[in-house]
């Protein structure tokens, strides 16, 4: 293999395929992935990896993909998937991830945007999905597959199997050698595009960023340092694949440091998966976070009263101690051993339940998450941190030093990341891990990038006294009530999703008289809660529309009421009136985007007969909305949906404050 | 990936090809005293097909299938599985011919994870005695380790890996009978029985339900009867209907020819019609 690392350049590799005749020489006999399958997990050594990956790659170029080809690449985390990045990558080709769960449509916009001619697919439903499409979809010539069942009956013509094409491979090798690919690989250089990913949507049609070798190596690089992450890490892949975080987490920095990405067997099986493998660098979305304490919260209420009253005892000590002792402050003897006796019989099972025994470094990103919930972790000595990134920055803006954790904040700068807050109050960066643009895009590309490099976020945020970045919420979205109060609607919202039992929150306020909410319920956690009090259900509809259930909302919105009363800032925008939304929202009906992510603007639009009631003053109103199924056909549903008034309490309010 | 399991009556091999007929059913008769539950029924079901048993409430449905696996014994009549007449025989034999079920009410053991609760369907292909089993280490770990990876793959095949070790007790109701279908299936049946296999299930669960037992014929071309209620998933699954009145055969087809027969309406409406 020594032989291979003589071909890459001299000032070290620059592109992932560089990276992995390097880690399979220097990591030779390391675990760089394993996948559990039919309930065990299977290993790959860097070197066995490289092997892979290299008869796929010819395989490839027998099939005539050529440099500049585009690929996608649909599916979930499965080993076989993250070796195509490699594969195409080593050819000069651009691997093109999109997201699984994509409906029809959305995929053949972005299939069609990025004239991908090649699709690597996972499974039965992708390749059912893309051949669909394939009247549409002018440039792609052929599919590949991972999993070949319920495939066996199609025609073969252009559709291959992940096999098939590592046999042409391994023949193209015995016939003519692979030197060629690698002076192909030789030739990468750091400024090449490396691939494009595809934003999920927030605001509009995707837009596909293009990130180059650099960009991601430098931050992965950068990344691994500011975290002291090496080749011994284990790291679980589950997120979307078409998700930069996953591109960066389980891909350049795994290439770039050497590290393990073990892949689940299936996403619901991503929890186990978890515990098994005791992931030592784990990423997850403040909604991950919320759903592992919901589950935690309801679990105890279940339990035995002895365990109950242990659980609560060493929680209030962990809540007041765990996190002084995880930042290294003074804490007493006495207190430290009441630590360590909780972390005996409480925390240490509960992480091991969680699967969080072996972590080094947690993160959460993507939205702010709530003080408590963040505490809670760190309470019981996980060290979670925040960081604040975006797909046009290779993730990384900024991150939380150790010892310097806030739940308020999302850091310090990133290394070699400059910040800066324009006039408008919108948060700005520059970096290496800065994109090149986005895909035949120029105008937007020229919105977000300034000439010197500089990238306007759309969030608004403020630097504070510690140097660490505060983001408030969209740019765009802070608004202003009537009588000129300050509206953040995700403040609001994320208020109020602290609540196990309230799942999303869309707020309104901005140019009107006063804020109202929708709520969803966290069918998990209400469901438990009716169980407990012999409330019977049929639907999410029935028990979301039940009096009780709103009593509970309404409770829940005065508290919150409660807390912005106590901030002057937010106090005139407590929240009015509010009502429990008959349907969840759905990434499916477009409602939240892939990345469960609200999509105000789509949510304004479609549920504007709700929002006119919610300020009419009416106590109820009719509504009939239109639903996707998963495979994209097509139902209503119909409800009434009660509204409720809501205390609002003045500022300074002695009650309020009790 | 790569399914490996056995196709086509898996550990029970036979020389039949597809179409002929797999089990041939001549004028049974089954009283319980008085009760006349099957009355001179005849019918075949045909290798590779999936075959529906229809009717009313109390029709003899579930009888009819009872007598198949050898539940009941039928007064009078033969029954001629894989061209053997038989016509007494105790379940169990006809478990290690080849014949499995899944039942109306779930009759999983609620203590046990889906994986043993599946395991439990590999009884009948275990080659080693209970001694055997007992010193463990060497011919019985080499035959249970066979067993477990079939039984992996039927978990991966009903995507039930998320609750392999989940006790099936705990499970909602179209789970557990999917764990069902899973322990039936790991028998690798020649015929495999489903008592309505989508009672009281919700429409996913349905879709669901069909989908896999669509795929065990297409995939491992197991014959399939089936009961079921739900008429919609009936006429789309099945190869050919046989209804069943008060215990007598009254129509027996394709599923198109049965939803013309006017035997039938009047069987499922209960009105009567003068022409």
């Amino acid at each position: 293999m020594s032989a291979n690392v003589s071909i890459l350049p001299n000032d070290g590799p620059a592109t992932f395929p560089q990276y992995l005749i390097l880690n399979a020489s220097r990591f030779a006999s390391r675990p760089a992935m394993r996948h559990r399958d039919f309930g065990i997990w299977h290993s790959w050594t860097w070197s066995e990896m490289y092997e892979e990956i290299r008869y796929f790659s010819i395989g490839l170029s027998k099939l005539g993909v050529k440099a500049g080809d585009r690929i996608a690449i649909v599916g979930q985390n499965k080993p076989r998937l993250y070796w195509s990045f490699c594969a195409a990558q080593a050819l000069g080709a651009i691997p093109i991830p999109v997201y699984a769960d994509s409906v029809a449509e959305e995929m053949v916009y972005v299939l069609n945007h990025a004239e991908v001619s090649l699709a690597i697919c996972q499974d039965q439903e992708q390749v059912d999905k893309i051949l669909s499409l394939s009247d549409e979809l002018k440039k792609l010539k052929s599919i590949i597959y991972d999993e070949s069942r319920g495939l066996q009956d199609y025609d073969p013509k252009n559709l291959h199997s992940f096999e098939q094409i590592q046999d042409l491979g391994r023949e193209e090798i015995l016939d003519t050698g692979d030197e060629n690919w690698k002076k192909q690989i030789a030739k990468g250089k750091g400024d090449d595009l490396a691939v494009m990913l595809y934003t999920s949507g927030t605001t509009g049609r995707p837009k596909g960023v293009m990130l180059s070798f650099d960009n991601l190596a430098i931050s992965a690089r950068n990344a691994n340092e500011f975290d002291h992450l090496d080749e011994k890490e284990e790291i679980l892949a589950y997120l979307p694949l078409a998700w930069v975080g996953d591109h960066v987490f389980s891909y350049a920095q795994s290439y770039v440091a050497g590290y393990c990405v073990c892949c689940p067997e299936s996403q619901p099986t991503a929890e186990e998966c978890r515990r098994e493998i005791a992931p030592s660098y784990f990423f997850a979305p403040p909604r991950v976070f919320e759903n592992m304490l919901t589950a935690i919260t309801v679990n105890m209420e279940d339990a035995g009263r002895f365990k109950r009253l242990m659980f609560k005892y060493f929680m209030d000590h962990a809540g007041e101690y765990g996190e002084k002792i995880l930042n290294g402050e003074p804490v007493g003897f006495f207190n430290r051993l009441k630590y360590w006796l909780g972390e005996f019989f409480v925390y240490g099972p509960l992480k091991n339940r969680l699967g969080f025994t072996g972590i080094k470094v947690g993160y959460t990103a993507g939205e702010a998450i709530g003080p408590e919930i963040f505490r809670f972790y760190r309470s019981i000595g996980l060290n979670l941190k925040q960081l604040y990134g975006q797909t046009e920055a290779s993730v990384y803006v900024s991150a939380q030093p150790d010892g310097q954790i806030s739940a308020e904040s999302v850091g310090t700068p990133c290394p070699d990341v400059e910040i800066e807050i324009a006039d408008n109050g919108e948060v700005l960066y520059r970096s290496p891990g800065v994109f090149i643009g986005y895909y035949k895009d120029d105008k937007a590309t020229n919105s977000t990038k300034t000439k010197d490099g500089w990238v306007h976020t759309g969030d608004a945020g403020f630097i504070d006294h510690d140097g660490h970045l505060r983001i408030i919420d969209r740019a765009k979205d802070v608004g202003k009530l009537n009588d000129g109060s300050l509206f953040a609607p995700k403040f609001i919202e994320n208020k109020l999703k602290f609540f196990p039992n309230i799942k999303e929150a869309v707020a309104f306020g901005d140019g009107r008289d006063m804020c109202c909410v929708f709520l969803n319920i966290d069918l998990t956690s209400v469901g438990n809660w009716a169980e407990r009090n012999n409330i019977s259900y049929a639907s999410y509809q029935e028990l979301a529309g039940h009096p009780s259930v709103y009593k509970m909302m309404e409770e829940h919105v005065e508290q919150v009421n409660k807390e912005l009363s106590s901030e002057e800032m937010m106090a005139g925008s407590q929240i009015h009136r509010f009502l429990v939304l008959h349907k969840e929202l759905d990434p499916d009906d477009g409602e939240l985007t892939r990345t469960q992510k609200v999509r105000r603007s789509f949510i304004a639009d479609r549920y504007g007969e709700l929002i006119e009631a919610l300020y009419d003053g009416s106590t109820e109103k009719f509504v009939e909305t239109e639903v996707v199924f998963e495979d994209g056909r097509k139902g209503k549903i119909s409800a009434t949906v009660e509204i409720c008034d809501v205390t609002v309490f003045a500022h300074g309010d002695k009650e309020a404050a009790a | 990936m790569n399914m490996h399991y056995s196709s086509a009556g898996g550990a029970h091999r036979d020389n039949l090809a597809k179409g002929e007929t797999l089990l041939q059913v001549d004028n049974i008769s089954l009283s319980f005293g008085g009760v006349k539950a099957i009355q001179d029924v005849s019918f075949d079901i045909k290798k590779g097909e999936i075959r529906a048993i229809i009717g009313p409430n109390g029709a003899g449905k579930t009888s009819m299938l009872n007598v198949i696996n050898g539940f009941y014994h039928p007064q009078e009549g033969t029954i001629t599985f894989r061209g053997k007449e038989r016509r007494r025989m105790r379940p169990h034999v006809a478990a290690q011919q080849g014949i499995s079920r899944t039942f109306q009410n779930i009759a999983l053991f609620k203590g046990m994870s889906v994986l043993d609760n599946i395991m439990t369907g590999r009884m009948t292909l275990q080659k080693r005695n209970m001694l055997w089993h007992a010193l463990w280490h060497g011919p019985a770990q080499m035959e249970e380790l066979e067993h477990r990876a079939a039984v992996e793959k039927i978990i991966d095949f009903l995507e039930i890996e998320a609750i392999r070790k989940t006790p099936s007790g705990r499970l909602p109701y179209g789970l557990q009978k999917r764990v069902e279908l899973g322990r039936a299936l790991a028998a690798e049946p020649a015929l495999l029985l489903l008592d309505e296999p989508m009672a009281g299930m919700n429409l996913e669960e349905k879709e669901d339900m069909s989908r896999f037992i669509l795929d065990v014929n297409h995939q491992f071309g197991t014959t399939i009867a089936l009961i079921e209620h739900d008429m919609g998933v009936v006429m789309d699954l099945s190869d050919r209907v046989m209804v069943l009145d008060y215990g007598r055969k009254i129509g027996d087809g394709t599923p198109d020819d049965v939803r013309k027969n006017r035997d039938v309406i009047d069987a499922y409406l209960g009105v009567s019609h003068d022409d």
